[in-house]
């Protein structure tokens, strides 16, 4: 068969959402000849159609739909609405990401192992590690065009480098460059080289960020074995009374239901939805929903430990200007306990627009202490955090009493900081600080996270169907042809920013779910 | 939305009755419906909010994000949704009178204590008298309201970016990368 495909054609593999794992996973299986259905809850806005203005695009690009919020995070109190910055589109985050491209650390596939017990965290260590995952990595960043790897040359240093980078050095942190990024410092693949316009986050025109809109997915459908159906949002995977998944439930773009059948089933709609659907796909068979013999499925939402640190220097900066992340930090990735914590972080250049910073850069906050900073806007340097934090089975996603536009129960996002986070997010305010201060800032900004864009482990990987919802294959433990193939996998968060990972796995998954349909193990 | 363009000036009599004023409280003469700035030339029709009530929420709107280098007509221009929402909503309309009453009644015991004299907000002269009223109401939905519609209505607006040294849009300029992107030699 070629596409696009019958509703009733149960042959297919049914992917749920086109971002990294999702649309990688079309692609590596439309190139080996498997019939692929992609459902895509967004629409297709190909690259000519970002818009360079923030909040235009992301009335564009995020999921907006119903979205509640508990715990004692700052995100409930301020985005009670928005806890996640993510996309609904062709493409899903991959179009709004930054590109920033880093490996796991092989202490971090071990987290339990090397952390030991940490008090209220549900550590585990992942049933697969460092060596085993070390040729999906490699393909994965030939694939995406990342920067220092294949030998192509790290992108240039913008001015909020040139800061940060010259702060940092007089600190004495040495594992100090503009990153590993999956934007093209030259032109590859068809695309062109990084222009710094400086809108990473609004979609990149110039397509020369990586993003499954434009390279995996018209690459897999230029096979005639993939077909991305945008505007169809999945309600609901149906199974049959032997407990095989049979096909999904979605509603098009004019509120419209149909049936696709599917041999095989693949969620990834990040580590809220995809729980969330399966949640929402409860029957008599499954009362607590698909998968979920533990009890496992949206427990252990992790969302990184994140901060910024923005500074103001009696100098023109004009940070916006350029790539908006490429510029890194890893000496504090490591894992060091003597700094009171467990797991490590990384610091990343970071800059927003004026209307961003206004809404982020002190959530609630007002006065001139609040506006002073603004004022000073193009002489501000800016930088992201992100590091490890810990699994909890109280921070879940959960079905809420609100309801989304079909009336199906919306997602209620509760997460708490843990101890080490807190403990790990001040060290590196600390820290942040520090390297801005080297450099002569004369003020200095500790921001509190935003809206989370790094959303995982809410259907995480263990090698005990008891501990987790998939195995070392995303494959559903309890579910032969049900299968997670997005971040929410993680059985821990690591402190690298995730996509690169969720790229190698779904490369990986790739092979596997070919190799089981040849088998007719599924 | 219209902030319209005028051209008149000053009399002798508008600029006597605003000694003791916040700037834009002087600066400002309000009609039936509506609110005028002749010496910043702009004015707007008003459709629901009175133009006293609105003249307060535009100095409350500078006061909560003061940029002095922002002209009013930008703060207006961010409280004018108000005034749209509130013609088709007597709950809002409600909440934004009663809440500015209430600022009125609140300055005017501080102009009282202080030795100010009785009047409203804007017969406050110094901006720490009216952010300390500010600081005791911030909690309640009026200034949650205004200082939320305000993130948006005012920072979003294009015309002010420059003021902050913002650019804007740059991928229809080919982006930074000939146009300054490492430009700084000062680290």
């Amino acid at each position: 068969m070629a596409a696009p495909y019958d509703l009733n054609d149960d042959s297919v593999v049914v992917i749920i959402g086109s971002g990294a794992g999702g649309g990688t996973l079309g692609n590596e299986l439309a190139q080996k000849g498997i019939d692929t259905v992609i459902l895509e809850a967004g629409g297709r806005h190909e690259a000519e159609e970002f818009i360079n203005d923030e909040w235009a695009s992301f009335g564009q690009l995020a999921w907006l739909d119903k979205r509640t919020t508990s715990g004692d995070w700052r995100v409930a109190k301020d985005f009670s609405g928005l806890p996640a910055w993510i996309v609904k589109a062709v493409g899903g985050s991959t179009t709004h990401w930054a590109g920033a491209s880093l490996r796991f650390q092989e202490h971090e596939w071990k987290a339990k192992t090397n952390y030991g017990d940490v008090e209220g965290a549900s550590l585990l260590d992942w049933p697969i590690d460092g060596e085993e995952m070390a040729p999906y990595y490699a393909k994965a960043e030939d694939k995406m065009g990342v920067t220092n790897t294949n030998g192509i040359p790290p992108l240039p240093g913008n001015n909020n480098y040139k800061v940060f980078e010259a702060g940092a050095k007089k600190l004495g942190y040495e594992r100090v460059h503009t990153g590993n990024m999956a934007i093209n410092s030259q032109d590859r693949d068809g695309r062109t080289s990084c222009q710094q316009s400086g809108f990473c986050f609004q979609g990149c025109k110039f397509s020369a960020k990586w993003s499954t809109l434009y390279t995996e997915i018209p690459k897999g459908e230029a096979t005639g074995k993939l077909e991305v159906r945008a505007n169809a949002h999945v309600l609901q995977i149906q199974h049959d009374d032997s407990g095989k998944v049979t096909g999904v439930l979605y509603a098009d773009k004019d509120g419209n239901q149909h049936v696709q059948k599917a041999r095989v089933v693949a969620v990834a709609g990040n580590s809220i939805e995809s729980p969330r659907l399966l949640l929402n796909s409860e029957t008599s068979m499954f009362k607590d929903g698909l998968a979920n013999s533990s009890g496992m499925v949206g427990k252990n939402y992790m969302r990184h430990m994140t901060a910024s640190v923005y500074a103001v220097f009696d100098k023109p900066v004009n940070f916006y200007r350029g790539t908006t992340m490429a510029g890194i930090v890893q000496d504090e990735s490591r894992h060091d306990p003597s700094r009171g914590f467990v797991g490590g972080y990384e610091m990343e250049t970071l800059a927003l627009g004026l209307p961003f910073m206004a809404a982020f850069l002190n959530p609630g906050g007002w006065g001139r202490e609040f506006t002073s900073a603004l004022d000073m806007y193009d002489h501000m340097a800016g930088m992201w955090i992100v590091g490890e934090d810990m699994p909890q089975e109280s921070n879940a996603i959960t079905l809420s009493d609100a309801k989304d536009q079909y009336g199906l129960p919306a997602p209620n996002v509760h997460f708490s900081d843990h101890a080490n986070d807190v403990a790990m997010r001040n060290h590196a305010w600390r820290q942040g600080t520090a390297i801005y201060d080297a450099v002569g800032a004369t003020a200095t900004y500790p921001t509190p996270p935003y809206p989370s864009t790094h959303n995982l482990g809410t259907n995480r990987m263990s090698a005990d169907a008891k501990d987790g919802v998939v195995n070392k294959w995303g494959q559903t433990h309890d579910i032969a042809n049900l299968f997670v193939s997005d971040g929410s996998q993680f059985t821990t968060g690591a402190a690298e920013n995730p996509t690169l990972t969720i790229v190698s796995l779904a490369i990986r998954q790739a092979d596997y779910i070919a190799e089981q349909m040849s088998q007719k193990n599924i | 939305m219209k902030i319209d363009t005028l051209n008149q000036g000053v009399n002798r009599r508008d600029f006597l009755a605003a000694s003791g004023k916040t700037a834009l409280g002087a600066a400002m003469v309000v009609g039936a419906g509506t609110l005028v700035v002749p010496s910043q030339g702009w004015g707007m029709e008003l459709k629901s909010l009175k133009p006293e009530t609105m003249a307060t929420m535009i100095q409350m709107a500078r006061d909560i994000y003061p940029h002095d280098r922002v002209a009013d007509k930008y703060y207006a221009k961010a409280m004018r949704a108000h005034d749209d929402t509130g013609a088709g909503d007597a709950d809002t309309l409600a909440m934004l009178e009663d809440g500015v009453a209430e600022l009125n009644a609140r300055a005017g015991k501080v102009g009282m204590e202080k030795g100010y004299g009785s009047g409203g907000y804007l017969d406050l002269g110094w901006e720490a008298d009216r952010v300390a009223i500010l600081r005791d109401i911030e909690d309640s939905g009026f200034f949650q309201a205004m200082r939320g519609s305000l993130v948006v209505g005012l920072y979003n607006q294009k015309a002010i970016w420059p003021l902050f040294g913002y650019e804007g849009a740059s991928a229809h300029l080919g982006g930074y990368v000939e146009r300054g992107f490492d430009d700084i030699d000062w680290v």
